[in-house]
């Protein structure tokens, strides 16, 4: 194997370009600071497209199987023998994907923000957050132990907050990064606790080390960890839903997705990478890294199918009632990472059997390209616009030519109509789910249509419907750092889905042949048209139809566009069961019992005090007058009295 | 009865009587002369007890330096011949009280103790001894708590200058 | 009368040191509590050379710590009128009464 060092540089360069822009930046690079952000991801996206060849067509194969290889590794926390927290580099399949993933998407988001955020006034600061992020992103997918990991998420989840309460004067920002935090962190809890018991069973803190000892089914570790059972599941089970449920707090899976539609609120530039390619589908990379010890438990295999399954429906179906164009992607990403998570929980370990687990991975793959595709090309449309609303958009087509262009690569993708990139990697997840659970191959299918349909709904709205009322001034699609993105991505799209993707990425390194099975796409496709059209029916040109539609299910619609009350239950739940029951009479108990102890103490000690002072009355004479009586008093004690 | 009880009982006398004196009389200039002669009398029963040299010493910087500092302290900051004021009843109580009781139980504790001597052959205080000793770095010499002292005194003398120098803000006072 | 011995001395001793204690707690006037301390001092100094005279003729040691007194006492009454002739300058007054800022 080569000298790979250099690839720890992957995800220094950005935490240098952090540390430089967040120190000295608003000094002393404020015009300058997003091209030395952008030229140090530029080094880092070559690094590691140089990575990824080198892993897949040199040395990365052993007799036609990918090994999983630490380069680098230093043991830096070590509890006990065996037990410690690494800092090290795994350059595995999944790693070195998601690698090129992040530091291409990042990079695109870095030369799109060139304009975006152009004028900002906390434009270097912007542009060291994105550093940071993609620090700690980068450092994520290639840490080697799962602590390392953990370290990552929450630095990941930190950047997040930050950026996505970048304008902090707006108030929403400021709820949306909060509750984005609290959500993930009461996820990360779980995930803590998971790697806690997963660790206990496996004595090892080590990827590899502990996917080896809790896969084999002889070894002492693993039959620990099958034996032990709790509340009807066993340990190992457990420390796999909890360490899942960290998971899906950070990839926005109901019920813990109420954070991703508010984390809109950041830039748009910010959505696309951490709100759709990169962050959010931290959840599934997780699982995928464990994949080998989740395929050991069928129990949380299922939990994540199902848990996929429905934040897909729930999500698409929320997608089709919602107007505020963020938010419709937001839902939309939340359906897509569904996606990704149920063919991984119908996914097998190994062989053919792992189709699943190729198909969730190529999706994410997919998916990282078209949605920060559209989540680019709705920067450029609410940048045009001023709003975010899809009522006060319409008829863009002929202003913004290059975005619709793209934007409609992208829609085409999503919806899974041939040949762009999302056909084949939901085709392949849909064989997945036929192999293995044919409930959720249905409402998978259904989902997808959905998709279908409320993407193009959205694409209608922008690019057709009313005729546009033109009020902007400034240039019609930003600059060409504005442009460049969407095309490169658009190009991304439309050909990804070609690459055979099981050749590289597969449950257990072997090489897994992408088959396209032309009578099982035709389901899905047609159902895809059918969106499309009913979409089109709807929203070509401006009509009642759909305000028709709407009255004539006004219940249904409305629960639907309240999100099916999920945020309201939420709140129900703090607001008048927690803060009620319990936060009112902790509240009261510190406030008079531990605050009035508190407070009895000190005020005793003031009393005492001045009733004593009068002792110290400055004059000399007096002190050293009581200094001799203690003196002989003390000498009458020792002589006479304690002989 | 010899001649030396006699002058015993007199150099006693005299430093404990114009001791007295010194700590009650209400006229300070006249305070500072019976400390004068109290340390006197001390200085005497040095002599008595034939320690000449200590006697000297006695005089010298008792006697010749500390009386006549603390005279020109009175010079500077007193009005020679007023009195000073009366004490008041209360205090002057309780210091009669506590000197009585320590004195008490210190002499009851005193008279009750036997001393022991030892018969180790004498060392005769003459100046070259002491000399000899206080610089020596033998074992018994005296040296490093020479040096100890002597920038003690540098110490103090320039601690002195300072205390006493016009301080600038309160000049403006 | 009894023949002079450590213990007439010792006597001595003591008297002169509870003199100056007596002193020490009724006088009001800085100085005044200065010539206290010193009698206080000598008394101390008297009882170093008793015990040296009387006990440990071999050695030279009560003579030493005599000498060293006398000394340290020196550089004190020095340092004293020092404080004491500043607190004039400040307070107009050497009543010891006077100067008490520094209570309570």
């Amino acid at each position: 194997m080569p000298n790979v060092t250099y690839i720890t540089l992957i995800p220094l360069l950005p935490m240098a370009g952090f540390i430089m822009l967040g120190i000295f930046g608003r000094k002393y690079f404020k015009n300058t600071s997003g091209i030395i952000g952008t030229v140090l991801l530029l080094i880092s996206t070559m690094l590691a497209i140089h990575t990824a060849y080198g892993y897949f067509f040199e040395y990365g194969k052993l007799d036609g199987i990918y090994q999983k290889m630490i380069p680098l590794h230093y043991t830096w926390l070590e509890f006990s023998k065996g037990v410690s927290i690494d800092m090290g580099i795994i350059l595995d399949p999944i790693s070195v994907m998601m690698l090129v993933v992040v530091t291409f998407v990042s990079l695109m988001v870095h030369i799109y923000s060139l304009s975006y955020m152009k004028g900002e006034e906390r434009f270097p600061t912007y542009y060291a957050f994105l550093g940071l992020f993609s620090f700690s992103m980068l450092g994520l997918v290639l840490s080697s132990n799962i602590f390392q990991i953990y370290i990552f998420w929450e630095l990941v989840g930190v950047s997040s907050f930050l950026l996505i309460g970048y304008y902090y004067n707006k108030p929403n920002a400021v709820a949306a990064c909060k509750k984005a935090f609290i959500v993930t962190r009461f996820a990360d809890v779980g995930f803590l606790i998971g790697i806690l018991i997963l660790s206990f069973y496996a004595g090892t803190l080590d990827f590899n080390l502990l996917i080896q000892k809790l896969t084999s089914p002889e070894a002492s570790e693993f039959k620990n960890a099958v034996t032990t059972s709790f509340l009807g599941l066993s340990g190992l089970t457990w420390g796999l839903i909890l360490v899942f449920i960290g998971g899906a707090g950070k990839s926005a899976m109901f019920p813990l997705h109420i954070w991703l539609p508010d984390a809109m609120e950041g830039p748009t530039p910010v959505s696309a990478l951490i709100h759709a390619a990169t962050m959010v589908v931290a959840g599934v990379f997780l699982v995928a890294r464990l994949f080998p010890v989740f395929s050991m438990s069928t129990t949380a295999l299922n939990l994540i199918s199902y848990v996929g399954i429905i934040s897909a429906l729930i999500a698409a179906i929320i997608a089709c009632t919602q107007t505020d164009i963020k938010r419709i992607l937001a839902f939309s990403t939340m359906s897509q990472i569904g996606f990704m998570m149920f063919a991984l929980g119908v996914s097998g370990f190994g062989g053919e059997n792992g189709i699943g687990f190729t198909a969730s991975l190529f999706h994410l793959f997919t998916h990282a390209l078209f949605k920060a595709l559209l989540f680019l090309c709705a920067g450029t449309v609410i940048h045009y616009i001023h709003s975010n609303e899809v009522k006060d958009m319409g008829g863009l087509r002929k202003y913004l030519p290059i975005t619709h262009i793209s934007f409609l690569i992208a829609c085409l993708s999503i919806a899974g109509i041939p040949p762009f990139s999302g056909f084949f990697s939901k085709e392949e997840i849909l064989l997945a789910a036929f192999q293995h659970n044919i409930i959720i191959y249905f409402a998978a299918l259904i989902t997808s249509g959905l998709t279908a349909f409320y993407i193009f709904r959205l694409y209608f709205h922008i690019f057709w419907n009313k005729p546009a009322i033109v009020k902007s001034d400034h240039k019609r699609e930003g600059g060409l750092s504005m442009i460049l993105p969407l095309i490169l991505l658009s190009i991304g799209a439309a050909v990804a889905g070609f690459i055979p993707f099981g050749h590289f990425v597969s449950s257990d390194g072997s090489t897994l042949e992408n088959t396209l099975h032309i009578e099982f796409s035709i389901a899905p496709v047609i159902l895809g048209l059918t969106g499309i059209f009913a979409a089109m029916w709807l929203y070509l040109k401006q009509n009642n139809r759909p305000q028709k539609i709407a009255a004539s299910m006004s219940v249904l619609y409305n629960i639907v566009y309240r999100k099916f009350y999920i945020d309201e239950l939420y709140l129900f739940v703090t607001k008048k069961i927690l803060f009620k029951l319990v936060g009112r009479p902790a509240a009261w108990f510190d406030k008079n019992i531990v605050d009035g102890l508190v407070n009895l103490t000190g005020n005793a000690t003031e009393y005492i005090s001045n009733k004593i002072k009068v002792v110290q009355s400055g004059k000399v004479q007096q002190y050293a007058m009581y200094f001799l009586f203690g003196i002989i008093g003390l000498a009458v004690l020792f002589i006479y009295i304690w002989k | 009865m010899e001649g030396s009880t006699i002058i015993f009982y007199m150099l006693a006398l005299l430093s404990l009587l114009s001791a007295v004196l010194a700590v009650t009389t209400r006229q300070i200039f006249r305070a500072a002369i019976y400390l004068l002669f109290s340390l006197i009398g001390i200085a005497g029963l040095y002599f008595w007890l034939q320690y000449e040299f200590i006697a000297a010493v006695q005089i010298v910087i008792y006697v010749g330096g500390i009386v006549v500092l603390i005279i020109f302290s009175i010079f500077l900051t007193q009005a020679t011949g007023e009195k000073l004021p009366k004490q008041k009843y209360g205090s002057q109580l309780f210091a009669v009280l506590a000197a009585f009781c320590g004195f008490t139980v210190t002499v009851l504790q005193l008279f009750k103790y036997s001393f022991k001597q030892t018969d180790l052959p004498h060392v005769e205080p003459t100046v070259s001894n002491i000399g000899n000793m206080m610089l020596g770095l033998t074992e018994n010499g005296y040296a490093l708590p020479f040096e100890v002292v002597s920038i003690l005194l540098l110490a103090a003398m320039v601690g002195c200058i300072v205390i006493a120098l016009k301080n600038k803000s309160l000049k403006k006072v | 009368m009894i023949q002079p011995g450590l213990y007439q001395i010792l006597f001595i001793s003591t008297a002169l040191f509870f003199i100056g204690i007596y002193g020490f707690f009724t006088r009001r006037n800085l100085i005044t509590i200065l010539m206290s301390v010193e009698l206080v001092l000598n008394s101390v100094n008297l009882n170093f050379i008793a015990f040296n005279k009387y006990l440990w003729p071999n050695r030279l040691d009560g003579v030493f710590f005599t000498i060293f007194i006398i000394a340290i006492a020196a550089a004190e009454a020095a340092t004293a009128i020092a404080i004491i002739i500043n607190l004039y300058r400040s307070h107009q007054s050497i009543d010891v009464e006077n100067a008490e800022e520094m209570k309570y």
